[in-house]
C-alpha cells in the first residue's frame, strides 16, 4: 500500500462538470439546427461552423499567447459560445462579418473580463449586437427560407431571394403585413430569420431535455414568455389593430432561442428563484417594448443585455430562503 | 413522502457492499488504547491508576464536567500506564493503555439476550443511569445523551425524533441494528419517551431500508406512540435540523437548538445503547461499525469494543485492499481521511470506508460558472460560492451577515460543484474564523457588562 491520500470531506462527488453541462446545451440546441439546415441550406452550416471555430481560435489564443495561461477550451464554453453566436446571424452573412463577430464575442464579450465566469455579459450576445450596431444591413436580409435541395448553394450566389423577417415587416408595414403569417410555419420554423431562431418547436423541445437533464430551471424561459404572452395579449386586446396577437410575438423572432438558450445562461443569469423571476419578467417587458414602440424589430438582444447588467444587483438583494427563516 | 424543504442531493448511497451483512465480532485485541476524549465536552478524568485491576464494564474515567461522558473499561486487564496517544489525525489526547486479560465482566451486567421490556425507573432515574454509562449520540456528533435529555427549565420536549436515516452513503451499521435488535430499539425509545416525559416519538427511515421500515413498523405495534415515517432519500436527512423539519415541517431557527421547537432528536445506535444502559445494566463499551469500500475482501458490519487497535478491525474485514488511496474514519461526505490506522476505536468512529486510488484523488478546480447548484444543494439555505470567495478574501463581518455560522459542514455544495471547486474547505475555515471573532465579542461585550455593573456598584456604595 502506498501513502494514504488525506483530503477534506466530501469525497465523493456527483461527476457533473462544466463541460457536461456545455455539451447538454450544444445537444438541446441540435433539433433548432438540424431545422435551419433543412430550410437555409449550406450558409446554415457555413456561418455556424465558422461561428464555432473561430470563436474556439480565438478563445486558445488569447489565453496561450496574451494571457500565457494553460488553455481551457476543453470545457467546451467557447464551443457554446460560437454556437450560439452563428445560431442568432443571418445565414447569409459574410464570413468576414462571422469572424468580427467571434472576436468581439469572445476577446471583448468574455476574455476581457478574464475569461469564464466572470463576464458580466452573454458573450455571444456582446457579438450579435456588435454587429447588428455595426452592420445594420448585411444583419437585416435574410434568405428566404425553402426545403432543402432549393436553398443548399444559395450562400454562395450574392443573388439568391432574400426576405425580410416577420417582425421587420411588422415594424415597417403594421399587423396587416403579417397577417398572411401561418402561425403552424412559424412554429415550424418556415419564415426567414437567424439561423437558429426559427422554429419555435425545435427549439422548445431543446428547452424540455435541458428541464429533463436539470441543466436550467424552468423560472427564467417561463418567466419571459409568459410576461410575452400576457403583454403583447392585452395589447392585441385593446387595440388588435395596431398590435399583432400574442401567439404571433411568441413564435416570431429570437424569443424562443434567448428566453431558453441565452437568458438561462449560467453565468449571466440570477442565482435564486425569485430573482430569476424577477429578471425573466423584465426580459419579457423590455423585449415587448422594443417590438412594439422601438425603432428596432427585434428586441430581445437587447433585453436580455440590459438584464445581465441587472443581475449583480438582484443578486445581492435576493438571496436564497434561509433555513429556519419565516416565510413574509 | 416526506422530506427537509431547503437543498439536498442524491449521492450514490453505495449500500450494497455492506447492507444486510450480519454483524460479526471483532477478536479482543492484546492492548486497548482507551483515549480519554470521545465525546464533546471536557475530557474525562481517570479514576485508575497504573497496575490496577480492572473488569468489562467498570468505569475508568468519571465526567469531567457536566457536558462530558464518563467512560468504562471495554476490556479486563491490567492498567498498563496513562500516557499521551495520537489520533489517526495528528491530535494529542491522553489515554488510559490496558493489556487485556480474559473477558471478566462486571457482576451487575446481564449479558444475555433476553428482551427485558418492563421499566419501573423514573424520568430522573432514567436519565441518571444513562449518564452513568456514558452514553454519547452514535450518529457522529457524540454529544454527551443525558445533556440532551434534560430538558432546560423554560423549553418543554414535545417530540422524541429517532435518527433511522442513515443519509451517508456506503455506511450501514444502524441499517443492521434496526433488523437484529428491532425489540430493544422500541423498548429504548419507549424509555426516552418517559424520561423526556413525551407522548409521541416519530423514528425516520429512508426509504432505501424497506426491510427495516417493515420490521420496525411491526415492531411498534405492539406499543403505542411510535410513529415509523418512511422519507424520501435525500441527503442529508441525517442532519439533526434536516429530520426535524422532514419529521415535522418544524424548522429550528438559525442559531438555535432542536429544543427550541419542541424536539429531541437520537440516533437508533444511541437508543439501542440507552437500551443496555437502563434494562441490562451494560455501559457504552462498544459499537456497531460498517467497514467497507468497492475492492474490501469482507465488506460489513462489526461489533468492535472500544480501544480495539482499527487494523484489528481491518483484518477481520479482509485486510486493507492493494488499491486502498485513502481510508475515511466514517461515510463519504462528511468523514474524515486518516493519515494512518495506528489509532484504536473509540464512541467517534462509526465506519472505515476504504476508497480505492482511483477514487480518493480530487479532480483540478475550475472557474466558478455561477450556475447556482451549490445555492440550489446547499440544506441551510446559503450561498456557499459567495461563502467561499468571501472566506478567501478574509471578509469576516462578511461572512457573519451571510450566515455562515449555520452551515452544517455536510458538503452538498461541493459535492454538486460542476466546477470542481472547495468551496467547502473555504467556508470551514471562514467558519472557525468568525467563530473565533463572534465568542471574542461576547466575551468582550460580557467582560465590559460586569465591568459597568461593578462600577455602578461601587458608585453606589459610595453614595
Amino acid at each position: 500500500m502506498n501513502k494514504l491520500i488525506i483530503s477534506p470531506a466530501p469525497h465523493v462527488h456527483s461527476d457533473d462538470s462544466v463541460r457536461r453541462n456545455m455539451m447538454n446545451v450544444i445537444i438541446a440546441l441540435f433539433p433548432a439546427y438540424l431545422v435551419s439546415l433543412f430550410f437555409f441550406g449550406a450558409g446554415a452550416f457555413v456561418v455556424s461552423a465558422l461561428a464555432i471555430v473561430s470563436c474556439v481560435l480565438f478563445e486558445y489564443l488569447i489565453q496561450r499567447f496574451l494571457f500565457k495561461r494553460p488553455a481551457t477550451i476543453g470545457d467546451c464554453s467557447a464551443l457554446l459560445t460560437g454556437l450560439l453566436l452563428g445560431l442568432n446571424l443571418p445565414s447569409n452573412l459574410p464570413w468576414w462579418i462571422v469572424v468580427i463577430g467571434a472576436l468581439v464575442a469572445i476577446g471583448v464579450g468574455k476574455m476581457s473580463f478574464g475569461g469564464l465566469g466572470q463576464n458580466p455579459f452573454n458573450p455571444a450576445l456582446v457579438g450579435r449586437v456588435f454587429l447588428l450596431i455595426s452592420f445594420p444591413a448585411k444583419m437585416a436580409t435574410w434568405p428566404t427560407p425553402a426545403p432543402l435541395v432549393k436553398n443548399w448553394f444559395t450562400y454562395f450566389d450574392i443573388d439568391a431571394d432574400t426576405a425580410a423577417t416577420p417582425l421587420s415587416q411588422l415594424s415597417e408595414n403594421g399587423v396587416s403585413a403579417i397577417a398572411e403569417v401561418d402561425f403552424w410555419h412559424s412554429l415550424l420554423g418556415l419564415m426567414g430569420g437567424s439561423i437558429g431562431e426559427v422554429s419555435a418547436l425545435a427549439l422548445l423541445i431543446g428547452g424540455a431535455y435541458l428541464l429533463y437533464k436539470k441543466t436550467i430551471t424552468w423560472h427564467i424561459p417561463v418567466s419571459i414568455l409568459c410576461t410575452v404572452f400576457v403583454f403583447t395579449g392585452i395589447l392585441w386586446l385593446a387595440n388588435p389593430e395596431q398590435f399583432a396577437n400574442p401567439l404571433f410575438h411568441l413564435t416570431a423572432g429570437g424569443l424562443m432561442l434567448g428566453a431558453i438558450f441565452m437568458a438561462t445562461d449560467y453565468v449571466t443569469s440570477p442565482m435564486t428563484p425569485v430573482a430569476q423571476i424577477i429578471y425573466g419578467i423584465g426580459i419579457g417587458l423590455v423585449t415587448v417594448v422594443i417590438r412594439c414602440w422601438g425603432s428596432y424589430p427585434e428586441g430581445m438582444s437587447f433585453a436580455i443585455l440590459l438584464f445581465n447588467g441587472v443581475t449583480p444587483l438582484l443578486n445581492h438583494y435576493i438571496g436564497p430562503r434561509r433555513f429556519g427563516e419565516k416565510k413574509k | 413522502m416526506k422530506t427537509f424543504k431547503i437543498g439536498g442531493v442524491h449521492p450514490h448511497d453505495n449500500k450494497q457492499y455492506s447492507a444486510g451483512k450480519a454483524i460479526q465480532q471483532v477478536p479482543l485485541p492484546k492492548q486497548a488504547i482507551i483515549p480519554l476524549v470521545q465525546h464533546i465536552g471536557a475530557p474525562a478524568k481517570p479514576v485508575v491508576q497504573k497496575g490496577d485491576e480492572v473488569k468489562v464494564g467498570q468505569l475508568i474515567a468519571e465526567p469531567g464536567g457536566f457536558v462530558s461522558a464518563g467512560i468504562h473499561s471495554p476490556v479486563s486487564g491490567k492498567v498498563l500506564k496513562i500516557d499521551e496517544a495520537v489520533d489517526a489525525w495528528g491530535m494529542k489526547m491522553q489515554a488510559i493503555y490496558i493489556n487485556v486479560e480474559g473477558d471478566e465482566w462486571e457482576e451487575s451486567i446481564d449479558r444475555s439476550d433476553k428482551l427485558v421490556r418492563q421499566c419501573a425507573l423514573t424520568s430522573q432515574e432514567i436519565i441518571k443511569k444513562v449518564a452513568a454509562a456514558g452514553i454519547v449520540g452514535l450518529g457522529g456528533a457524540c454529544f454527551p445523551t443525558q445533556v440532551k435529555l434534560s430538558v432546560p427549565p423554560g423549553k418543554k420536549a414535545e417530540v422524541l425524533i429517532i435518527n433511522g436515516v442513515e443519509c451517508e452513503p456506503f455506511l450501514t451499521c444502524d441499517h443492521q441494528l434496526m433488523m437484529e435488535h428491532t425489540d430493544e430499539i422500541i423498548v429504548g425509545i419507549t424509555i426516552l419517551k418517559k424520561a423526556l416525559r413525551v407522548e409521541h416519538a416519530i423514528v425516520g427511515i429512508e426509504n432505501n431500508k424497506p426491510d427495516a421500515i417493515e420490521k420496525m413498523r411491526q415492531a411498534a405495534a405492539k406499543t403505542t406512540g411510535i410513529e415509523i415515517m418512511p422519507l424520501k432519500l435525500r441527503y442529508p436527512q441525517g442532519g439533526e435540523k434536516q429530520l426535524i423539519d422532514a419529521c415535522t415541517g418544524r424548522q429550528v431557527p438559525s442559531g438555535g437548538l432542536p429544543i427550541d421547537v419542541g424536539a429531541v432528536v437520537d440516533n437508533v445506535a444511541t437508543v439501542y445503547a440507552v437500551y443496555q444502559a437502563v434494562q441490562k445494566n451494560k455501559p457504552l463499551i462498544s459499537r456497531v461499525m460498517t467497514v467497507t469500500g468497492p475492492s474490501v475482501e469482507n465488506p460489513g458490519n462489526y461489533e468492535v469494543r472500544f480501544g480495539t487497535p482499527l487494523n484489528d478491525v481491518l483484518a477481520a474485514a479482509g485486510g486493507i485492499p492493494e488499491d486502498t488511496g485513502k481510508i475515511i474514519g466514517g461515510g463519504p461526505m462528511m468523514g474524515r481521511a486518516m493519515s494512518n490506522t495506528d489509532m484504536c476505536s473509540n464512541k467517534r468512529v462509526s465506519g472505515l470506508l476504504l476508497l480505492p486510488e482511483s477514487m480518493s484523488v480530487r479532480q483540478a478546480p475550475q472557474a466558478c460558472i455561477r450556475c447556482a447548484k451549490c445555492v440550489q444543494a446547499c440544506p441551510m439555505g446559503l450561498e456557499p460560492y459567495l461563502l467561499s470567495k468571501m472566506a478567501a478574501h478574509q471578509m469576516w463581518d462578511e461572512l457573519i451577515e451571510h450566515n455562515i455560522m449555520d452551515c452544517i459542514d455536510c458538503g452538498c455544495c461541493m459535492f454538486t460543484c460542476p466546477s470542481y471547486r472547495p468551496l467547502l474547505d473555504y467556508i470551514r475555515m471562514g467558519k472557525g474564523k468568525a467563530g473565533g471573532i463572534l465568542r471574542a465579542r461576547a466575551a468582550e461585550a460580557k467582560a465590559k457588562a460586569e465591568a459597568e455593573k461593578a462600577k455602578a456598584e461601587t458608585a453606589a456604595a459610595k453614595a
